[in-house]
């Protein structure tokens, strides 16, 4: 799944220092290190509300740190915000085009605004749109376009003026599945066919292994940081579920009898063994026939969503769900 | 799944390996910041002020509309009353600066008004990351708002005629230049109160409460002499007062009225007892406008 066979260039094409974002009270930020190498796909993971966003936003020049330090392309993004801006492309989470305009006018726009030589922009804009499939459709309102279409014209937008590095937050949040997995397609063909270093966010586990490494982060930390592969082996359990009548019931009995920690997630008692397959027969043949039978048993291959839980305790979706909480009641505090 | 990503990319030269052949597509290099970058950024902006203002039929409709009701419709009925006090003067003649004024102010904060919809459509967005400077965009837009609010203007100006004004090349000039400093004056206090306004609704109803009490206390629909003290001292504070009042001047020099009438109508603002010239108004204006456009440079340039 994973071409990594591109090179990865020599020098760093984002480095982050102590990186630190309080907002009055919050730290949305706390302190991240990383770096990206010139070439990667590098894709940044966790719950809504984790700090990802915040952080593409410091690394783009668009909200300023409250510490620490970040180059993007070789420059300050605090002291050469300029020189950042012109290395680097975004696509947003929402939709930055104006739908007023046709799809050439937005594109001729941004070349403007970016100064790219008025000689190459037909050209340069020919490329990009053919390539998220649009070039026929340049004559028309942005207006009328599907989200999806959208999505793939900001796309092209951000690749216009040459980026070294491409932003995308959250590309495929919102879109159907087919949809998304064409924008993985644009996404990974760019790869292959510019130099360019791809830093993307997303809370999508399944996408996240389309990236060359992978950092999870979870309230405003980073978490772990590493390829897909090793992070899964990192993890070296398959994940079980079982449903019963009473939960708690059966989580004890696998404690005693088994001595596996179990907790309830997604509306089931998840647990990590090694070799799952050959654990259920051996699971069913030590039941208690006094415990609560077990009605549907589920193994799986460790996935990102593993490790997210592995490492944070919690499955992504759960996470979120909370932080959905938390931003509610802050929203409530605040209609107050 | 590789083998179905080729099919977009057909058009494109796609030979060599991904590795040594990425550099088929024209690579840009975007130029360090320069005098020329920023005039680009300005003249970019401006120009999608107006092709919004182009495909928008329905504004362009209701501007063309408003005056017309104004003139036309307001300025007779109201004739009928006012024939007393006028002193032969077609009252339509006498109300005409106040119209267009009305007409320019209404565009040209409709203009700033885009500005709210880009930030709730995020647009704004697109044009703050750009490696410009957030003044090059401020006045871009104030120009834009000024080019298009100035077209309402000139469509007014058409009018002229038909209420008694003549087509004379020195007095259309003098009012085109007054209109345009107007439309930019009002463009840049409504891009100064978006810079702090993030809603549609509350921006409305900030300009309303704004632009209303401005314009009846200008003077664009009665002479400026001989009001209650209260009035006057209001009038004499409102900005506006400045921009009506030298169109009326002009206006009026070109009429064939007799002296009386001049006086009751054309009064022409005083400070005290000393008399404003059309200059000073002028510059009025003009400095009240370079206020606001600076202050909303600041605003934009702290927003994150």
């Amino acid at each position: 799944m994973n071409e990594s066979d591109a090179p990865i260039t020599s020098s760093p094409a984002v480095t982050v220092n102590g990186l630190v974002k309080r907002y009055d009270e919050v730290e949305a930020v706390r302190g991240i290190d990383f770096e990206v190498a010139g070439g990667e796909i590098f894709g940044f993971l966790g719950p809504n509300g984790a700090g990802k966003s915040t952080t593409i936003n410091m690394l783009c020049t668009l909200v300023r740190p409250s510490g620490g330090s970040a180059t993007v392309a070789g420059h300050d993004v605090v002291g050469e915000r300029d020189e950042v801006r012109r290395n680097i492309g975004l696509v947003f989470q929402d939709t930055t085009l104006d739908g007023y305009l046709s799809a050439e006018q937005n594109l001729r726009l941004h070349a403007e605004l970016y100064g790219v030589p008025r000689e190459l922009v037909r050209e340069r804009m020919r490329q990009v749109m053919e390539m998220v499939g649009l070039w026929e459709r340049r004559g028309t309102l942005v207006n009328t376009f599907s989200g999806g279409m959208k999505r793939r014209l900001e796309i092209a937008r951000g690749l216009l003026h040459s980026p070294r590095v491409l932003f995308l937050d959250e590309p495929t949040v919102g879109l159907d599945p087919q949809t998304r997995s064409s924008i993985w397609r644009y996404i990974r063909e760019l790869k292959a066919r510019e130099d360019i270093t791809i830093f993307l966010t997303t809370h999508y586990m399944d996408e996240a292994e389309y990236c060359d490494r992978i950092a999870i982060m979870d309230q405003g930390r980073i978490i772990v940081l590493d390829t897909p592969e090793a992070l899964k082996a990192k993890v070296g359990k398959d994940r079980v579920q079982i449903e019963t009548d009473d939960d708690q019931v059966a989580i004890a009995a696998l404690r005693e009898r088994f001595g596996i920690e179990a907790t309830v997630a997604e509306g089931a008692v998840t647990f990590g063994v090694p070799e799952g397959e050959q654990f259920v027969p051996r699971l069913f043949d030590e039941w208690d026939p006094a415990h609560p039978p077990i009605r549907s048993v589920s193994v799986a291959r460790p996935s990102l969503d593993d490790v997210f839980m592995s490492y944070t305790g919690t499955t992504i979706r759960d996470a979120e769900s909370t932080s959905t909480d938390r931003m509610r009641n802050v929203a409530r505090m605040m209609s107050r | 799944m590789a083998s179905e990503t080729t099919a977009p990319l057909a058009s494109l030269p796609a030979t060599g390996s991904p590795t040594s052949g990425s550099h088929e597509i024209a690579g840009v290099r975007v130029p360090t910041r320069s005098a020329g970058s920023e005039l680009r950024a300005i003249k970019v902006v401006w120009k999608r002020e107006l092709i919004r203002f182009s495909r928008d039929r329905l504004r362009i409709l209701t501007s063309l509309m408003q005056p017309f009701l104004f003139l036309f419709v307001l300025g007779t009925g109201l004739s009928r009353l006012a024939s007393a006090g006028t002193h032969g003067v077609n009252l339509r003649t006498f109300v005409y600066p106040g119209v267009l004024c009305m007409a320019v102010m209404f565009t040209a904060m409709f203009s700033a008004a885009s500005l709210v919809w880009d930030r709730e459509f995020g647009f704004l967005r697109e044009m703050m990351v750009a490696p410009v400077r957030r003044s090059s965009l401020v006045l871009g837009k104030c120009f834009g708002g000024a080019t298009v609010a100035g077209f309402q203007g000139v469509i007014v100006l058409c009018l002229a005629g038909l209420v008694g004004v003549p087509y004379d090349a020195g007095l259309i000039a003098e009012i085109f230049a007054l209109q345009l400093l107007l439309a930019f004056a009002i463009t840049a206090f409504g891009v100064m109160v978006a810079a702090r306004i993030t809603q549609m609704q509350s921006f409305m109803a900030l300009m309303q409460m704004a632009i209303m009490p401005m314009y009846f206390l200008s003077g664009a629909l009665f002479p400026v002499s001989g009001l209650p003290r209260w009035l006057e001292i209001l009038n004499r504070l409102d900005p506006l007062t400045y921009a009506v009042d030298p169109m009326r001047r002009a206006v009026f020099a070109h009429l064939h009225i007799s002296a009386a009438a001049r006086h009751a109508l054309d009064p022409g603002v005083t400070w005290w007892s000393w008399h404003v010239s059309g200059l000073v108004e002028a510059a009025v204006v003009s400095l009240l406008g370079l206020l606001m456009l600076t202050i909303a440079i600041v605003e934009f340039g702290r927003a994150e």
